[in-house]
């Protein structure tokens, strides 16, 4: 195919204003308070060296204290191959602890990377090496868990080449890792949102808005004490929205050849932002989802939650250029790059469109049918199901005689107290939905319906046990947390599985906020409706507003995982807990 | 057009306000009984597989029990004690300091123009806190009118709403200490709302509602009405309180958000003495009937 290798072309993504000169790290200098390049080099082979350090992050004219790997925002992408064994040695040269967890991989727990679960964290001028055999192929990327880091530049891409042929083939392999730019300090962000609800929400409701609301709807959401407009918490009002690393005027290019099968290995390395992904003049075939091959899903726009990663091949026919956009879920920015035959060129950017809503179904109530995948087995009785109970009654938004906060619904399990502000009172499972802002799209999207996974998942046993978790908050005291509880009340006491057990876990939101949430060191399938073997294996699992969605986990890791909501700032205000696996021996 | 539907509740009452409805608040209670919590789950019936067990179960004995630990056979328990603290604390646990001055402003009236200040700080986690308030006025050459430092535990009782508990030293006037219970939250409508009792060491049972809603013109552009009464069980001459109420307040401040932190504004603010209170002020040769209109600013951080 035209000599390409995807080997060779992997990190070579043309880049204005890359300088070719060698950065500080690699010519054996201090990177304290160097300059922090955009974009990132490739380190492959036996003993890979990981250097973090901290230094100024420029950005569109604008500065931000970094802290990276290897010099550069993201770091290295780091390439390994199934079946080898990876050495990661990692140097922190920081004054303050540091760690990098590996997202998505299978590994021995206490290699795992997060400081107070798998290891003590790597001290300040300290080393660490998690050496340990490669499992899986993929794509994947890492980041820093120790405190705020990784929204300051502590992430990269991973990929996996696989020991055998890829089912996946492609003449070129790009990555595209999203994320964010801020010159606030994260701990600066973590306080405003504390402090001021919708502090970095320039597009609430107001006297002028333009919002397709009535006066009955507003004063509905005033009586309720919550923001339609609360989609993402920390807005493009601060965020530049990064596409490996360059801001969307810095000019990011993906060169390509007429009829060439592009793959597009997607990471959404963000701390707190889903992505709405699009192609104006390209379907997307997706090919992958957290690294796991599924049978091709070809769509037009595609929504990703944080630290989720999608494959997708495109495939342009003729010459041409292509922006690839990256709007924000709440339409505040978006991260751009171009896919062009000819270096230089440049297609148009779309304009932002207007921000989303929350509507009924974030409340957790009366899903229209319009989310729902009637083409899914079993649907249409769902359908039949909502008719008959919360029937909202002539309007769609009459909210009288309900409540948004019966207790009595959840399961005892759940401490209720003042850090739950909402009940979900029918939390439907979502996982037909295709994310806030794209159930209105007249073009193809996708859904975790829509996945299916390629090849056979290993164990497809019946769940001998359920647990249901819900997820909760208050958004007006930035309280987030699982089963009403914030981490700091329940630290002593982890989510426990029996090595080899089968559990189907059932995750309700009571929340009107989408969360991404990640378990460590495991895939689970996501019960979309396909047969067992077929059910789609991910690390990381959208549970929309209001609503529910439910994995089948086999807990055959042992060790202890953390189990979070990905939103950097939900996890760092509560939202995340320890999964302890038995030992085999433990089983007897 | 239809925005402007909000207007009136701009000019909801302020006694709809009053502690008892706050218990209401929290909660708009339905006849749940009518919806079985189950039959509402669409997802069983996206997921007909009955073999798989659909209510919670413990984790078998194999699953073991007790703090997640397995870290500590690694690296050992010593080394894992630090970073267990941290991320538990981090997560959490924190603690933050919140200082608002909501209103810092000139008043500009009949006779001697005067200033007033209300200002408050939190220092605490997300349930329990420290509040200190501070309010006063009075007109420019002559001493406050009134000055008053409150000094609160509070507590969260709801998801909106804390219970607060603690003193109140007066400063201007004869010298008064009084024990304060209040409540201070968001009650729906988004009115932010502080109510509180106070019982002076002379016995005076007295009460304060506030209560103010944010209006958004623009994203940056503020309305904001505000509402104040204030309660005595009994009348103090020395202090101009009549029995019943005392004195209301309503006040239309228009602020600009030069960012979310800092706002200058304008507006007017109306205030009456009532009832013996009235009297008290005729008889003193003030007018119980006030319009102030203000300038000032309002910043927190």
């Amino acid at each position: 195919m035209a000599g390409f290798t995807r080997r060779k072309l992997f990190g070579t993504m043309a880049l204005s204003g890359a300088s070719l000169a060698l950065p500080n790290w690699a010519r054996g200098m201090s990177i304290s308070n160097a300059t922090i390049r955009s974009g990132f080099d490739e380190v492959s082979g036996g003993a890979i060296k990981l250097t973090i350090g901290n230094g100024t992050h420029r950005v569109q004219g604008r500065t931000s204290h970094a802290v990276a790997v290897n010099g550069s925002v993201p770091g290295p992408l780091i390439r390994l191959k199934e079946g080898t064994i990876a050495q990661l040695a990692i140097h922190n040269m920081l004054d303050v602890d540091s760690s990098i967890h590996w997202h998505g991989l299978l590994l021995p727990f206490q290699y795992d990377g997060v400081p107070g679960v798998s290891f003590p964290g790597i001290p300040a001028g300290g080393h660490f090496t998690a050496t340990f055999p490669v499992r899986q192929s993929g794509t994947y990327w890492w980041h820093s868990h120790s405190g705020l880091q990784e929204q300051t530049g502590h992430y990269g891409p991973l990929v996996i080449d696989p020991a055998g042929a890829d089912p996946v083939q492609a003449d070129r392999d790009y990555v595209l890792l999203l994320s964010e730019f801020t010159p606030l300090s994260p701990h600066t962000i973590f306080d405003k949102l504390k402090k001021g609800e919708g502090y970095f929400n320039y597009q609430q409701t107001s006297w002028t808005d333009d919002y397709p609301l009535t006066g009955e709807q507003r004063r509905m959401w005033g009586k309720m004490r919550m923001m339609p407009t609360d989609i993402l918490d920390v807005t493009g009002s601060t965020y530049t929205y990064l596409a490996n690393g360059h801001g969307p005027q810095e000019g990011l290019e993906f060169l390509f050849s007429p009829g060439e099968r592009i793959r597009l290995r997607i990471i959404n390395g963000s701390a707190m932002t889903f992505f709405n992904i699009r192609i104006p003049g390209l379907a997307m075939s997706v090919v992958a989802a957290d690294g796991q091959n599924i049978r091709p899903v070809e769509v037009d726009e595609f929504q990703i939650g944080v630290a989720e990663t999608y494959d997708v091949i495109v495939e342009p026919r003729h010459e041409g250029v292509y922006t690839i956009a990256a709007e924000s879920m709440d339409r505040s920015g978006m991260a751009v790059a171009t896919l062009t035959s000819a270096p230089g060129a440049r297609a148009d950017i779309p304009a932002l469109r207007n921000p989303p809503l929350l509507t009924m179904a974030d409340m957790g109530m009366n899903h229209g049918a319009m989310e729902m995948d009637h083409s899914t087995m079993g649907m249409n009785h769902a359908s039949v199901a909502m008719d008959k109970v919360a029937k909202p009654g002539s309007s769609a938004m009459d909210m009288s005689g309900m409540s948004m906060r019966d207790t009595s619904l959840l399961p005892d399990t759940v401490k209720v107290g003042p850090g739950i502000d909402m009940v979900s009172m029918a939390p439907v499972d979502r996982m037909g939905f295709p994310g806030l802002g794209l159930d209105k799209v007249a073009h193809r999207t996708l859904n975790y319906r829509k996945l299916s996974a390629l090849e056979a998942n290993p164990d497809t046993r019946k769940p001998s046990r359920f647990m249901e978790l819900h997820l909760t908050g208050n958004m007006e005291r930035y309280m987030w947390s699982f089963d009403g509880q914030t981490f700091s009340a329940v630290s002593d006491q982890p989510i426990r599985f029996a090595y080899n057990e089968r559990v189907r876990v059932k995750l309700v939101n009571d929340t009107m906020m989408a969360h991404p949430i990640h378990l460590h060191g495991h895939f689970f399938e996501l019960v979309n409706g396909e047969d067992a073997p077929h059910q789609p294996r991910k690390h990381t699992v959208i549970v929309q507003p209001g609503g529910s969605a439910q994995f089948d986990l086999t807990a055959n890791e042992p060790g202890d995982w953390a189990f979070h909501c990905h939103l950097l700032y939900h996890m760092h205000a509560g939202m995340f807990q320890i999964v302890s696996v038995a030992s085999p021996q433990e089983n007897g | 057009m239809e925005r402007l539907l909000y207007l009136p509740f701009l000019g909801l009452p302020l006694l709809a306000i009053s502690t008892p409805a706050l218990a209401q608040m929290q909660d708009m209670p339905m006849d749940h009984g009518a919806h079985d919590h189950h039959a509402m789950m669409m997802d069983e019936a996206a997921e007909p597989d009955i073999t798989v067990p659909t209510t919670q179960a413990p984790p078998p004995p194999a699953a073991g029990s007790g703090p997640a630990r397995a870290a500590d056979a690694i690296w050992g328990a010593e080394a894992m004690a630090a970073s267990r603290e941290e991320l538990a604390h981090h997560m959490g646990a924190q603690t933050r300091l919140f200082m608002m001055a909501d209103r810092l402003e000139y008043r500009a009236r009949d006779g001697a123009n005067g200033y007033l200040w209300d200002a408050q700080a939190r220092y605490g986690g997300d349930l329990n806190a420290l509040w200190i308030k501070s309010e006063g006025e009075g007109s420019f050459g002559k001493k406050p009118e009134q000055a008053e430092v409150q000094a609160l535990y509070s507590h969260a009782i709801g998801p909106w709403f804390d219970l607060q508990a603690g003193v109140r030293q007066d400063f201007a006037g004869p010298d008064r200490t009084h024990a304060v219970i209040g409540i201070q939250g968001l009650a729906p409508y988004q009115f932010e709302v502080d109510a509180a009792a106070f019982l002076s060491q002379k016995g005076d049972l007295t009460a304060r509602v506030e209560a103010e809603i944010d209006q958004r013109i623009t994203q940056r552009l503020i309305i904001q009405p505000r509402a104040e009464v204030k309660l005595s069980a009994q009348d103090i001459p020395e202090l101009g309180i009549g029995a019943g109420l005392d004195t209301a307040e309503l006040g239309l401040r228009l602020r600009y958000e030069v960012t979310r932190e800092f706002a200058p504004y304008i507006g007017v603010a109306q205030e009456w003495k009532l009832g013996q209170s009235a009297d008290y002020a005729r008889a003193k040769g003030d007018d119980p009937s006030v319009t102030n209109f203000v300038a000032g600013i309002r910043f927190w951080f």
